[in-house]
C-alpha cells in the first residue's frame, strides 16, 4: 500500500528533489510549503513574543520607565513617544500573533503538510496557488513591517489604534494605517486562496474509500476552518477597504460628521473577528483529537459528534459577533439574544472537551511530550472557555469590558490554547516531518516551564481585571502593582521555556541522528495515513493511492 | 472544466458574494436603524400625534461637541415633562467661539435606545446644516412628541425618562461647498 514500495515501472525516481533555490523558492510541494510556513510562523512568533516582552517589562512596575529608552527628545516628548510606542506594540503584537504566527503555523504549516497526506492525496489541488499563498504572506509581512516605521500619529511612527482598527482612530493619522490596510488585504487574499485550495483538495482528492465520515478529524477541522475563512475574510476585506476609501477618497462610511456610522465598522469587523477566533482554534481542536487518541491508544470517543461539533462551532461562530460590542449601546433585547447565542457555543465546545476526556478514560495513556502539551491545552482552553461563558453575560461584561479580565480570557484560549496545540503538533509530528527524534528531556522541560510561565503571566490578569484595570494603557494605578510584577515575572519564565525549545531545535537539527526515525514511533494508537509513510515522507507520496476500507 | 476548477470557482463565488454583502451592509444597516429605531435612532413625523395620554415622560436634554468644532453648544433647558402624545418645543443654544464662519451638522440619538422608535421629531435643527458667523449665538428649536404607541409596548412600561442627545460636528464638506474656507478668513 505504501507508495514507496511501488518503484517497478516508475520511469524516474519519484523522490527526486530539485536544487535548493528551486525547491524552496519556487516550491509547489505541499510539504515544503508547509515547512516554509512553519519557519515563517517561528520568525513571526519571535518578533511578536519580543513585543509582548517590551510591554510586560514596561508594565512590571507603575510609571513609564522602560519604553522611554527607545525614544528621544525632551522628557515630555519621550513620555509621549513611549505612550505611542506602547500603543503600537499592543496593535502589532495582536496582528502579528494572529495573522502571522497562529494562522500560518496551524493552517499553512501543519494543514499544508498533513491534510493531503491524511486524506491520501499526492498534493494539494492547486500546488502553484499554494506557492502564491505563501509568498503573498511574505509581501504582507513586509508591508506590516514598513507600516511600523511609517508616520502614524503626528510625528510618531506606527499605528497605535489597536488590532481591531476601529474608526475614528483608523480613519485619521499618517500612512502607517494605509500600509497596514494593504498588508491585511494581502494576508486576506493569501488565506482565501489557501482556503479555496483546502476545500478543493478535501472535496475532490480523498483516496478511494475515504468518505467524509471516515476522514481524520484534523482534515475535518481544516475543512471547517477553510469555510470560515472564505465566509469571514471577505467581510474584513470589505470593511478595511471602506476605511481606506474613507481615508483616501473622501467617502464617509464611518464618519459620523458626514452621516456615516463608526459602529457599523465594529459590526463588520466582528462579523469577521469572531469567526476568526474559531479559525485560530479549530485546527488546534483537530490536532488535539489525534494526539489524545494516539497516546490513549483508543480511537477518538464520539468521532461523528466531534466532527459535527466543529461544524456547529463554525456555524454559531457567525451569529454571535456583537458580544464583542455590548457597550456600544445595543438594545436590551439584542443583548439578550447575543448572550444566549454566545452561551450556546459552550455546548459543542463541551462536547469536544468531554469527548477528549472520554477518549482518555480507560485508555492506556502514555505521557509522552505531545500528550503533555495536549492535556495542557485541554486544561488551559477550558479555563479560557469558562471565563468566556462569564464574559458572555452582557451585564457582567459592562463591568469587564476592556479590562485585563478580557485579556486573560482570550490569552487563555489563544495564546495558551492555540499555542499549546501548535507545540503539541510540533512534537507529535517532529519525527515525521524532519526525520529526527526530538529530545524528550528538553521537550518535557519546555512543557513544564512554559506551563508554569504562561499561567504566571495570565492568571493574575484575571485579578487585575476584576479590580478594574483597563487594558491598552502604558501605565496603571499603584494598587495594581503587585499582580503586574508577578505577571512580568511569568514572562521571564516563559522566555526560559522558549530557550529550552530552541535548545531542542539545535539538538535535533544539528546533533540529531538521521536515519533512526521510525515510520510510526507512537505504536498502535497512531492510525492516520501519515504514519504509513516513511519519516520524513517521500518528496511525492501516494503515486498509487491508498485504499481505505 | 474539471472537478477541481468547478469547486474552486464556486468557492470563489462565495468569496465575491461575501465582499458584495459587506458593502451591501452599509445601506442595509442604515435602513435597518431608521426603520426599527434600534440604537436609539429617532423617527421623523409629518404631523403631531392624534391622541394625548395621561402617562407622563420626562425628556432630558444632552449636548456634546466632536473634536475640531470651536463652538459652545448646550441645551437651553435641563428637561421637560410632558404627557405622551403632547407636543414639546425645546431649544439648544450654540455659539461660534472662533473668528471664522463654521458650518456644523448634528447627529442625534436617545437613551434608552429602545425608545428611539417612539421619539418623533416634527422639526429639528439637526435636519439641516447650521452656519454660525464668528461670535454668533443661535437658539435652535426642536419640536417633538412621544408616540402614543409607546404606551402599548409592555417592554417600555418602565420608561419614565428619555434622554435626547445631540453631537455637533464640523461639516467641512459643506464649508467647501459654500465657499467658506479657513485660509480666506484667516487672511482678513
Amino acid at each position: 500500500m505504501s507508495a514507496t514500495d511501488h518503484v517497478a515501472d516508475s520511469h524516474a525516481d519519484h523522490d527526486h528533489k530539485p536544487g535548493f533555490w528551486v525547491r524552496w523558492f519556487y516550491s509547489t510541494n505541499h510539504k515544503d510549503i508547509g515547512i516554509l510556513y512553519l519557519i515563517f510562523a517561528i520568525l513571526a512568533g519571535v518578533v511578536g513574543g519580543a513585543m509582548s516582552g517590551l510591554m510586560r517589562i514596561e508594565l512590571a512596575e507603575p510609571g513609564i520607565t522602560f519604553l522611554t529608552n527607545f525614544t528621544s527628545g525632551t522628557p515630555q516628548q519621550q513620555l509621549d513617544s513611549a505612550k505611542n510606542f506602547y500603543n503600537v506594540l499592543i496593535t502589532y503584537h495582536g496582528l502579528i500573533m494572529i495573522f502571522f504566527m497562529v494562522m500560518p503555523a496551524l493552517i499553512g504549516g501543519f494543514g499544508n503538510f498533513f491534510v493531503p497526506i491524511m486524506i491520501g492525496a499526492p498534493d494539494m489541488a492547486f500546488p502553484r496557488m499554494n506557492n502564491i499563498s505563501f509568498w503573498l504572506y511574505g509581501a504582507s509581512a513586509t508591508l506590516l513591517g514598513l507600516s511600523m516605521l511609517a508616520p502614524g500619529y503626528g510625528e510618531e511612527i506606527g499605528f497605535g489604534g489597536g488590532w481591531v482598527l476601529y474608526p475614528p482612530l483608523s480613519t485619521q493619522g499618517g500612512p502607517a494605517m494605509d500600509l497596514l490596510i494593504v498588508s491585511l488585504h494581502l494576508a486576506g487574499v493569501s488565506s482565501i486562496l489557501g482556503a479555496i485550495n483546502f476545500i478543493t483538495t478535501i472535496f475532490n482528492m480523498r483516496a478511494p474509500g475515504m468518505t467524509l465520515h471516515k476522514m481524520p478529524l484534523f482534515a475535518w477541522a481544516v475543512l471547517v476552518t477553510a469555510f470560515l475563512l472564505v465566509l469571514s475574510l471577505p467581510v474584513l476585506a470589505g470593511a478595511i477597504t471602506m476605511l481606506l476609501t474613507d481615508r483616501m477618497f473622501g467617502t464617509a462610511f464611518f464618519d459620523a460628521a458626514q452621516g456615516g456610522d463608526p459602529v457599523l465598522y465594529q459590526h463588520l469587523f466582528w462579523f469577521f473577528g469572531h469567526p476568526e477566533v474559531y479559525i485560530l482554534i479549530l485546527p488546534a481542536f483537530g490536532i488535539i483529537s489525534h494526539i489524545v487518541s494516539t497516546f490513549s491508544k483508543k480511537p477518538v470517543f464520539g468521532y461523528l459528534a466531534m466532527a459535527y461539533a466543529m461544524v456547529a462551532i463554525g456555524f454559531i461562530g457567525f451569529i454571535v459577533w456583537a458580544h464583542h460590542m455590548y457597550t456600544v449601546g445595543l438594545s436590551v433585547n439584542m443583548k439578550a439574544y447575543f448572550v444566549a447565542a454566545t452561551m450556546v457555543i459552550a455546548v459543542p465546545t463541551g462536547i469536544k472537551i468531554f469527548s477528549w476526556i472520554a477518549t482518555m478514560w480507560g485508555g492506556s495513556i502514555e505521557f509522552k511530550v505531545p500528550m503533555l502539551w495536549a492535556i495542557g491545552f485541554i486544561f488551559l482552553f477550558t479555563v479560557g472557555g469558562v471565563t468566556g461563558v462569564l464574559l458572555a453575560n452582557a451585564g457582567i461584561d459592562h463591568y469587564m469590558h476592556d479590562t485585563y479580565y478580557v485579556v486573560a480570557h482570550f490569552h487563555y484560549v489563544l495564546s495558551l490554547g492555540a499555542v499549546f496545540a501548535i507545540f503539541a503538533a510540533w512534537y507529535y509530528w517532529h519525527e515525521k516531518m524532519f526525520g529526527v527524534k526530538y529530545n524528550g528531556l528538553l521537550g518535557g522541560l519546555h512543557f513544564w516551564t512554559m506551563f508554569v510561565g504562561v499561567n504566571l503571566i495570565f492568571f493574575p490578569q484575571h485579578f487585575l481585571g476584576l479590580q478594574g484595570m483597563p487594558r491598552r494603557y502604558i501605565d496603571y494605578a499603584d494598587a495594581y502593582a503587585f499582580w503586574n510584577e508577578i505577571s512580568t515575572f511569568g514572562y521571564y519564565v516563559t522566555v526560559l521555556a522558549m530557550g529550552f525549545w530552541f535548545l531542542g531545535l539545535i539538538q535535533a537539527f544539528f546533533f540529531g541522528k538521521k536515519g533512526e526515525a521510525q515510520d510510526n514511533p507512537w505504536g498502535e494508537g497512531a492510525t492516520t495515513l501519515e504514519w504509513t509513510l516513511p519519516s520524513p515522507p517521500p518528496y511525492h507520496q501516494f503515486n498509487e493511492l491508498p485504499k481505505i476500507k | 472544466m474539471d472537478q477541481n476548477a468547478r469547486t474552486a470557482l464556486s468557492v470563489s463565488g462565495v468569496v465575491v458574494g461575501m465582499v458584495a454583502m459587506s458593502f451591501a451592509a452599509v445601506p442595509l444597516y442604515r435602513a435597518f436603524c431608521q426603520v426599527t429605531g434600534w440604537g436609539g435612532t429617532t423617527q421623523v413625523a409629518e404631523q403631531y400625534a392624534d391622541r394625548v395620554l395621561d402617562r407622563e415622560v420626562t425628556v432630558r436634554f444632552d449636548a456634546s461637541r466632536a473634536k475640531g468644532i470651536p463652538w459652545e453648544f448646550k441645551p437651553a433647558q435641563v428637561s421637560q415633562t410632558l404627557r405622551i402624545g403632547e407636543s414639546g418645543l425645546a431649544f439648544y443654544e450654540a455659539t461660534n467661539m472662533s473668528d471664522e464662519p463654521i458650518i456644523g451638522s448634528a447627529t442625534f440619538n436617545v437613551q434608552p435606545a429602545k425608545a428611539g422608535q417612539y421619539f418623533m421629531k416634527v422639526d429639528c435643527f439637526c435636519f439641516e446644516e447650521q452656519l454660525l458667523q464668528p461670535g454668533e449665538t443661535m437658539l435652535m428649536p426642536v419640536t417633538y412628541f412621544i408616540d402614543p404607541d409607546l404606551d402599548d409596548e409592555r417592554n417600555l412600561d418602565e420608561v419614565r425618562e428619555i434622554t435626547l442627545s445631540y453631537t455637533f460636528y464640523r461639516n467641512e464638506d459643506a464649508e467647501k461647498r459654500e465657499g467658506l474656507n479657513a485660509e480666506r478668513y484667516a487672511s482678513r
